[in-house]
């Protein structure tokens, strides 16, 4: 009885140690993020006393009040950077996931001569910064005056997410078993619906994932956009946060407070779709 | 319903031939079962006559239509996978209603044709899971369900029962049988197992390596296997086959030991000539605890060594060294034997096979 009442204490404890483990982790992770949130509410002074201030004194929304106001009063185009960046991301996301399911689609069902070299072509991209394409890019945008367009960015982020996401998407579809697509042709369906109906829904929490991510990339992106934007035509938020940057002086307050604003759509996408992102759906399709 | 035909069909995959110029013919309503060694050419074969696998030569006819060019779902065609392949985004009924619903058939009678599937392999209480709530037995079910909803003209199975365990791969036999017997159609079915080839079909296509090495029914093949490899492939436990040499009326083993010439094989064979002796397990038995369905003039009796016993409660599979080898035989009313016990044991030659060394084909002069 004393072992057992013993392991038990034993257990209680490392549960105990796991937690204390995990919520240290977490508030490593949670941080910057809320020093960020915390930034954007205090006065300059404050951000920047030292020795730091700790504890908050004055909490404003005057930055964010500020930034969608009147140009000349810390006013800035907000609205025409989140329409740019919406645009690019969502455009160029939905071409990279189109692409991405022919693609990864082809690498998991179909034998082609050079295959594995291609795949292996399209991982070697990823492993070139984009910034150091940023000037060869310039260069070729320059050239053909697809610089400060929606365009423009939308075809670099699509070139930069279709590897990626080719490579993402062609690992859920080989989880799909090939027998489930044979079964569908054999129930009626041409090829076409057998992909519709049986191994889109089932990849799809994949899909999802890679939207997500490449969806990410391009409203996070920084360095190519600094490069290939001008104006409010074609700026994006991360672009947008330079303009809080003058000859002498950083706007810290409100560079935290773009980036807020920059956060929360990007949040909101990601906490609605992640719920759809189970996998292991494909349990019970074969075997036991 | 309908007929299968399979003339001169070939697979290849780029230079390697795998099915060479198979010949075949399917009555309406019957049950024939594909069976062979793990790489003989039976499913692919099989996918063929599905669709699933392009035909590199030949051709193939369901109901005396050509079909080799037609996409699976023209062919009036059901399979069951060996992996079940339920969808498993779907519940049951969906599973069993899809290739309605993609036929566009009016929901109404997707409900009754559903319902009477479910009926018939009662699976009422299921139809609203989903695969993965399901276990093996009743998965299988469920696709079995799946491929008799279309009412198809040729039920293709594939390997249906390998994932199950002994005693539900019996049961699930029953339920074919008996599904066979309600929905009267043809039925292609391929199997590595012997015994589910022998119990289900009404005629046994045994293959080996891309050839078709005898068609016939169970009782054929068991008892006229045409070829050394049927009669090694067909029964359990396997017949003994040992290698021998005629001489002067007499079968000689390799170590000294003989035994005589069935009359039956006389004519058929010279002296010198190699062959292979073969005879089930059920064909030799300690004296008196046999079978002995031949006459008494074909049998052989010598006292043999006990190598080893299996015991299985109404019979006892004892293991004799004779001819430098074990030959494996069944003991009816069995009675508790010890290893190195010196046992009368009975040949009965009337039922033994033997086949020419070279060719592996049968000696006994019969048309398979």
């Amino acid at each position: 009885m004393a072992s057992n009442q013993q392991h038990r204490v034993r257990r209680r404890l490392l549960a105990l140690a796991h937690f204390i483990g995990l919520a240290i982790a977490m508030i490593i992770i949670l941080l910057p993020g809320f020093w960020i949130v915390l930034s954007s509410l205090r006065p300059t002074v404050e951000i920047m006393a030292k020795p730091a201030i700790w504890i908050p004194q004055d909490l404003s929304l005057d930055a964010y009040t500020a930034m969608f106001g009147k140009v000349g009063q810390g006013g800035i185009p907000v609205w025409f950077y989140f329409r740019n960046s919406l645009i690019i991301s969502v455009a160029s996301t939905a071409i990279a996931i189109a692409v991405g399911m022919a693609g990864g689609y082809a690498f998991a069902r179909f034998r082609f001569k050079g295959k594995s070299g291609l795949f292996l072509g399209f991982m070697l991209t990823r492993t070139v910064p984009g910034i150091a394409l940023s000037l060869p890019l310039f260069i070729i945008f320059a050239r053909i005056g697809i610089i400060d367009t929606h365009f423009g960015l939308i075809l670099a982020y699509v070139a930069l997410n279709v590897p990626f996401t080719i490579w993402l998407i062609d690992g859920f579809f080989r989880q799909v078993p090939k027998d489930l697509a044979e079964a569908a042709q054999i129930d009626g369906c041409t090829r076409w619906q057998a992909f519709w109906q049986v191994e889109f829904p089932l990849a799809g929490p994949g899909i999802a994932s890679a939207g997500i991510f490449a969806f990410l990339t391009a409203w996070n992106e920084f360095a190519l956009a600094s490069q290939l934007t001008r104006s409010v035509n074609s700026k994006t938020l991360p672009v947008g946060l330079l303009d809080y940057t003058s000859e002498f002086t950083i706007d810290w307050r409100g560079m935290c407070a773009l980036a807020v604003v920059m956060i929360v759509p990007a949040l909101t996408l990601t906490f609605l779709v992640q719920k759809h992102l189970v996998s292991g759906l494909t349990s019970g399709a074969v075997k036991g | 319903m309908a007929t299968v035909s399979l003339q001169k069909l070939v697979k290849k995959y780029g230079d390697l031939e795998v099915v060479h110029g198979i010949d075949l013919d399917i009555a309406d309503r019957e049950f024939v079962a594909l069976v062979g060694p793990s790489g003989c050419g039976k499913s692919t074969t099989l996918r063929m006559i599905a669709g699933l696998e392009d035909v590199s030569g030949g051709s193939i006819l369901i109901g005396g239509k050509h079909v080799n060019d037609l996409p699976p779902r023209e062919r009036n065609i059901s399979m069951v996978f060996q992996s079940y392949a339920l969808y498993p985004h779907m519940t049951v009924r969906e599973n069993m209603g899809f290739s309605l619903k993609i036929a566009k058939r009016p929901q109404e009678e997707i409900d009754r044709r559903v319902n009477e599937a479910a009926q018939i392999l009662s699976l009422n209480e299921l139809m609203d899971r989903r695969p993965s709530q399901l276990s093996g037995g009743q998965r299988q079910r469920v696709a079995m369900g799946r491929a008799i909803v279309r009412h198809p003209e040729v039920f293709l199975f594939d390997e249906p029962l390998s994932n199950l365990d002994a005693k539900l791969r019996s049961q699930m036999r029953t339920e074919i049988k008996k599904l066979h017997a309600k929905v009267q159609a043809t039925v292609v079915y391929v199997t590595h197992d012997q015994v589910e080839a022998m119990t289900l079909a009404d005629r046994i296509v045994i293959m080996r390596d891309g050839y078709v090495e005898q068609v016939g029914t169970p009782d054929q093949v068991f008892k006229h296997p045409a070829t050394r490899f049927v009669a090694g492939f067909i029964g359990s436990p396997p017949m003994n086959l040992v290698e021998a040499t005629i001489d002067a009326g007499k079968v000689n083993f390799a170590n000294g030991d003989a035994i005589p010439l069935p009359a039956r094989f006389k004519a058929n064979v010279s002296s010198g000539q190699k062959v292979t002796f073969g005879l089930r397990p059920d064909d030799l038995f300690p004296t008196g605890h046999g079978i002995g369905s031949g006459t008494t003039e074909d049998v052989f009796k010598c006292d043999l060594k006990v190598t080893i016993t299996e015991p299985l409660g109404n019979e006892t599979l004892v293991f004799f060294d004779f001819a430098g080898r074990d030959w494996v035989s069944r003991m009816l009313n069995p009675r508790a034997l010890s290893v190195g016990e010196s046992l009368g044991t009975t040949f009965d030659l009337s039922q033994a096979h033997l086949f020419d060394s070279a060719s592996g084909k049968s000696l006994s002069g019969r048309k398979a």
